[in-house]
């Protein structure tokens, strides 16, 4: 019984850890058709701040959820305004240029601070089910991915910003003819994007551990839920993780994290061999 | 046959043909006698994922060639470093390799941190009779006359660390690896001295090296319910494991011995909190009280960066390069089949981490084990073992019988 709460438990968890380093490639990729390989770097840029800010005396949990996004939002609009916006609908060329933004990432951050591992103590503390101990942070992690999913999706679905920045993706040039700044609208989508994965980074931090090289593990996964899911970013991240989460963790605890990888692996090409179009192209009412 | 007549034409020819053949060697050796270096080639990681490492190594092969330059050198030469980073990348490696050999012409070659990196320009050296020395701590099982490994092999180490800790905390052990060769070579040896010490393996993971989350892991651990971990793992993914070991609640009730715990500066870098306890085995901490140990550990002070601790890697440098030089004087010559002969001969140094001997059939040294246990942030000397030989390597690999052996072998336990 209590091993079934926490393979129930971990696979909340897996969602979770899945849909939050995938929300900003949603956005990124998902509406604006951007192919941004420095996802990782984002995050890693998330995880550097609260390592950063919490060294500073800032409290744990300001520094996770407020300044990890904001200062990632920042260099995202910097990174727009210079790179990204004379890229867009060049997707090939948005892969070459993110990349090189990657490695110059990685470069900047290894030369200010180390190639080292830099701990942060996890907060809060640990629970038991029977014989498990659980920690509450993984509990709380689960909690933010979801509230950041669901208002991710609420602004979307319900704000007139939502609508604009819908509106400007679909027919740039009908948007402008409206009177819509599209400029403004590309980088404040290009920016709220970033300021995801910084979230993702910053929640990551405590449990990963903070260095240059630590947004690679999740790249690759990310792009795969997003492939998955399908032209509706949203509703296509949130299936593809509910489907993927579950047959990593049951994998890995039934056999190993090599069996878990494996299994996550193959479930994602016969997805994508029977639904090349993703979950949510197969059937569009699933919108947004 | 007869056609070369002798003719003034000739003999003047062949004369002075003979006269420049005869003259080469002097005017060859006129220029190594003056105060031509000694040239020591140096190839590891500064930077990229394994940079650390190298971090650590340099300054214990500079401050062996400083000492002995300040000694008057060797053979009346200077020794000269020519040092590269191959950036954690392989071809690197084996380009630098290359180019130490043939354009700079060193006379001997230190370094690599990995055993691929290692395995990568081996045979390079080997092929150039070049004499290398391969100083990090790694699985084992490296059998050839060319090589000498400074390092220490998990028949050192483990050998010591697996039985203590059983002793101290069980009988109920569950393993986890990193699954690579040293990973999982390493954690056969852990089981091996387990089972021997009568412990039971409850069960045993093993982890690609971009594994970050371990949950899954942590709760089918905790379904076995183990009386302590044995591990081995590596590189900056696999440290999340400590953190969220410690998130679930398990620090306290469940304790860790690791294999590779420390060899990337952990106790400086991570919280005491999560490192407090664990505990681990090797050539070297800083910490180690012997008598020259604390004056290495100062030296090394003053070049390392606040971040990057005194370790292992760094003494067996220090102490490959004394080796070297001692073998030098011993053959008075730089010629590597007299080196060779010298470095068989039972030779033995004084340095940081005590008695080091070069054990004359693997070419493995045999060497102090320490036993070291976090503790405030800080490694706490539990237990020293003089004079520990490579039992690992030595199941396989005799280079007195059979000296052309060359070959990593891959122990069978």
């Amino acid at each position: 019984m209590n091993t079934a709460i926490i393979i129930l438990f971990n696979i909340f968890l897996g969602i979770g850890v899945l849909v939050l380093t995938t929300m900003s490639l949603a956005v990124i990729y998902g509406f604006m058709r951007i192919i941004n390989l420095a996802h990782g770097e984002f995050m890693m840029l998330g995880a550097y701040s609260v390592w950063f800010s919490t060294s500073l005396g800032v409290n744990i949990w300001i520094a996770i959820l407020i300044i990890a996004p904001l200062v990632v939002a920042i260099i995202g609009v910097i990174i727009e305004r210079t790179i990204i916006r004379f890229l867009y609908g060049r997707i090939i060329d948005t892969m070459l240029a993110t990349w090189g933004v990657s490695l110059l990432l990685i470069g900047t951050v290894t030369a200010l601070f180390g190639n080292h591992v830099r701990g942060l103590s996890t907060p809060l503390g640990s629970f038991s089910i029977g014989d498990y101990g659980v920690s509450y942070y993984s509990l709380a992690l689960v909690v933010i991915s979801f509230v950041a999913l669901f208002g991710l999706w609420a602004v979307f679905r319900f704000t007139r910003f939502g609508l604009i920045v819908r509106a400007t993706m679909l027919r740039p040039e009908m948007a402008a003819a409206l009177g819509i700044n599209r400029d403004r609208v590309y980088v404040m989508t290009f920016a709220l994007g970033a300021g995801l994965a910084g979230l993702a980074g910053g929640v990551i931090a405590p449990l990963a551990g903070v260095f240059p090289s630590m947004g690679m593990v999740y790249i690759i996964k990310a792009f795969i839920a997003v492939l998955i899911g399908g032209p509706a970013a949203i509703t296509g991240i949130t299936i593809a993780s509910s489907l993927l989460a579950p047959v990593s963790v049951v994998g890995s605890f039934l056999a190993s994290s090599v069996v878990g990888e494996i299994a996550l692996l193959t479930l994602a090409i016969v997805l994508i061999r029977l639904l090349p179009m993703g979950i949510t192209g197969r059937w569009p009412r699933l919108s947004l | 046959m007869s056609s070369t007549r002798i003719t003034r034409r000739n003999v003047l020819k062949y004369g002075a043909m003979l006269g420049t053949a005869l003259a080469a060697p002097a005017l060859i050796q006129g220029r190594a006698l003056g105060a031509d270096p000694i040239k020591v080639g140096f190839i590891t990681d500064l930077t990229g994922p394994i940079g650390a490492s190298g971090q650590a190594a340099k300054p214990g092969l500079e401050f062996a060639v400083k000492r002995i330059n300040e000694n008057g050198g060797l053979l009346g030469r200077p020794l000269e470093i020519i040092a590269y980073d191959a950036q954690s990348n392989i071809q690197l490696y084996t380009q630098y390799a290359q180019q130490l050999v043939m354009r700079d012409n060193v006379d001997i070659i230190f370094g690599a941190t990995s055993s691929s990196a290692r395995e990568a320009i081996r045979p390079i050296f080997t092929r150039q009779n070049k004499l290398y020395f391969y100083n990090g701590a790694y699985e084992g099982g490296v059998c050839d006359r060319n090589t000498f490994c400074f390092g220490t092999t998990p028949g050192q180490t483990m050998r010591r660390l697996v039985p203590h800790a059983v002793e101290k905390w069980g009988k109920k052990v569950y393993v986890l690896g990193a699954d690579y060769n040293y990973g999982q070579i390493t954690a056969k040896w852990m089981t091996k001295y387990a089972t021997d010490a009568g412990a039971e393996i409850l069960g045993s993971d093993f982890f690609p090296l971009d594994v970050a989350d371990f949950s899954s892991t942590i709760a089918r651990i905790q379904g076995a319910q183990p009386d302590l971990i044995l591990e081995v793992l590596v590189g900056s993914n696999h440290l999340g494991f400590y953190r969220q070991w410690e998130a679930a609640g398990l620090k306290n009730s469940i304790p860790i011995a690791a294999a590779a715990f420390g060899v990337s500066s952990e106790l400086l870098n991570l919280d005491t909190s999560t490192t407090e306890g664990i505990l681990t085995s090797f050539g070297f901490y800083d910490t180690v009280e012997t008598e020259t140990s604390q004056d290495f550990v100062d030296a090394m002070r003053q070049e390392l960066p606040d971040s990057v601790e005194v370790t292992e890697v760094g003494t067996s440098h220090y102490e490959a390069v004394t080796a070297w030089a001692k073998a030098v004087e011993l053959a008075g010559t730089l010629d590597r089949d007299s080196l060779i002969d010298a470095l068989e001969s039972g030779l033995s140094i004084d340095g940081p981490t005590g008695r080091v001997t070069i054990d004359p059939q693997t070419h493995h040294t045999v060497r102090s084990i320490y036993l070291g246990q976090a503790k405030g942030g800080k490694w706490d000397i539990l237990d020293s073992y003089a004079d520990q030989p490579p039992v690992d390597t030595a199941m396989v690999c005799d280079l007195q019988a059979n000296p052309d052996t060359n070959t990593q072998f891959v122990i069978d336990i």
